[in-house]
């Protein structure tokens, strides 16, 4: 099976700092479904902007499908869900406009949609259970249906790749259960490999393959199952 | 009123500012820089200064100035030398400082400035208009080529440069086309309210807009439709027309929120 994701010894740390992340070793093969955590500050969110390529390793080195990170050819099918206080969800934009957001890299800059495009556009709407809502203001929305479209427009870049940064943040616990059902069945659907960053991960600790616990390092790396009981509350991390 | 060349000039000038300055601001709105206008305009005026200095037409100045500017904003933004209302801040005041010190060493500290501060759209000329027209065109074309790149920038930055969207050109050709429309807008509503029409017509459009396609359509027809009631209005009331102009668009927003408000119930 092929390799998605793999960290090779790599350590990280910001502006000439100390290392946020030592010595990290991580392979993720294609179609798996990661889930990473850990406590805020641990370094969650910079291996996952180094597994992106948005940061580049002090030491070791990070490969995006054998090539190395930073220089990934075929970036247009990286979906990627930024947390919701990066996102625009307070612009007028209709679920549609956001959904379609997700074919620029892929569709190109210039001029409308293209056919095909807007056909990927529909599917992704209906695969998250938006299409009734397609033409409403995102602001209309409750906050599990904004992450819903959010994520219909990584979709809409038909990824190889999916990556979820705190997806949960300011959503409600039942919204949550639907999220990682919805994940669950778009991984099994699209056999995509996704990756679900989060500071907890009780929601999606029954679905996941996997689970990758983050503080400076790995610290955990198995089936959730695996799991010491005295970690599944992550607070219990700073024990 | 239309039987005055000066005044078909002036429409004629209007109603090009009144469409291009809300196309560019909603962008700028919806990347929360609504101020940038204001911290270009404010370079412009060392343009402008620079222009009288040099010998040169202050309009093509300001435009080199107001491109620069644009420019040093987006780059000290995105390199992370310094938050966004720092870099605004740093080039609002370096702009206005350089500005009064030209002006000063020009020997020109009384020479048209209120013109160029408060816009002077009833002395505009046919050369103005021609270049008003061609900055407008251009801009507005611009717009339209690259709307659902700047649309999807505006709604998700981090997730456009992870999937490989060229975010740092579309920024900086977002910046440029700010700076265009402040030098387009110069002789209309002056460099000290030239923000307020990239900003207005938008949030007032947004009170009223179902999308981000109905905002910036709304934006552009408020925008225009307060550039030549203003200046219908300033003409018979005798009234400046910059400051009537953005005055009209004010009362949009205010008119746009009451109907929101009735709407909402």
């Amino acid at each position: 099976m092929s390799v998605a994701v793999e960290l090779r010894g790599v350590s990280f740390g910001y502006d000439g700092g100390r290392d946020v992340l030592t010595d990290v070793d991580l392979q993720v093969a294609a179609g798996e479904f990661v889930a990473v955590a850990g406590p805020n500050g641990g370094g969650k969110t910079t291996l996952m902007r180094l597994v992106l390529g948005l940061e580049r390793p002090r030491r070791g080195e990070s490969l995006l499908f054998g090539e190395p990170a930073a220089r990934f050819s075929y970036r247009a099918t990286l979906g990627y869900l930024a947390q919701r206080s990066q996102l625009g969800s307070d612009a007028p934009a209709t679920v549609r406009e956001v959904v379609s957001a997700g074919r620029l890299a892929a569709g190109g800059l210039l001029g409308p949609l293209r056919r095909r495009d807007r056909a990927l556009v529909e599917d992704a709407i209906g695969r998250v259970g938006l299409a009734d809502r397609a033409d409403d203001p995102l602001r209309t929305l409750s906050g599990g249906q904004q992450q819903r479209a959010f994520i219909a427009k990584a979709l809409a870049a038909e990824p190889s790749l999916l990556v979820l940064d705190e997806p949960t943040t300011g959503v409600d616990v039942e919204a949550q259960e639907a999220l990682a059902a919805l994940l669950d069945r778009l991984h099994r659907e699209l056999a995509v490999t996704i990756l679900y960053v989060s500071h907890e991960f009780g929601a999606v600790e029954h679905v996941v393959q996997r689970l990758v616990l983050v503080r400076g390092g790995i610290v955990f790396d198995g089936p959730p199952s695996d799991l010491p009981g005295v970690w599944h509350d992550p607070s219990h991390l700073h024990a | 009123m239309l039987e005055l060349e000066f005044m078909r000039l002036a429409f004629a000038t209007g109603a090009i500012v009144g469409l291009l300055a809300p196309a560019v601001g909603f962008f700028l709105v919806q990347r929360q820089l609504s101020l940038i206008g204001d911290g270009i305009g404010h370079v412009a005026f060392a343009g402008v200064a620079a222009g009288y200095l040099l010998g040169l037409p202050p309009v093509l100045t300001a435009f080199v100035a107001s491109v620069g500017g644009a420019t040093a904003i987006e780059w000290l933004r995105s390199h992370r030398h310094a938050a966004g209302d720092q870099a605004l801040a740093l080039v609002f005041y370096t702009g206005i400082a350089a500005g009064v010190v030209l002006i000063s060493l020009a020997g020109a500290l009384n020479v048209d400035l209120f013109a160029f501060l408060f816009g002077s759209i009833l002395t505009t000329t046919r050369t103005d208009l021609v270049v008003v027209a061609g900055l407008g065109v251009t801009g507005l074309a611009t717009v339209a080529l690259l709307y659902r790149a700047f649309a999807g920038v505006a709604l998700d930055e981090e997730g456009a440069r992870v999937s490989g969207v060229p975010v740092g050109f579309l920024n900086v050709t977002l910046a440029v086309l700010a700076a265009t429309t402040v030098a387009a807008s110069l002789r209309i509503v002056g460099i000290l309210l030239i923000a307020a029409l990239m900003v207005l017509p938008v949030i007032a459009a947004s009170r009223l807009a179902w999308s981000m396609r109905s905002n910036l359509i709304l934006a552009m027809g408020i925008g225009l439709g307060s550039a030549l009631a203003g200046l219908t209005i300033a003409y018979y009331a005798n009234l400046p027309p910059g400051g009537t102009i953005v005055l009209l668009a004010a009362a949009t927003f205010l008119l746009a929120s009451g109907a929101q408000s009735l709407r909402r119930g």
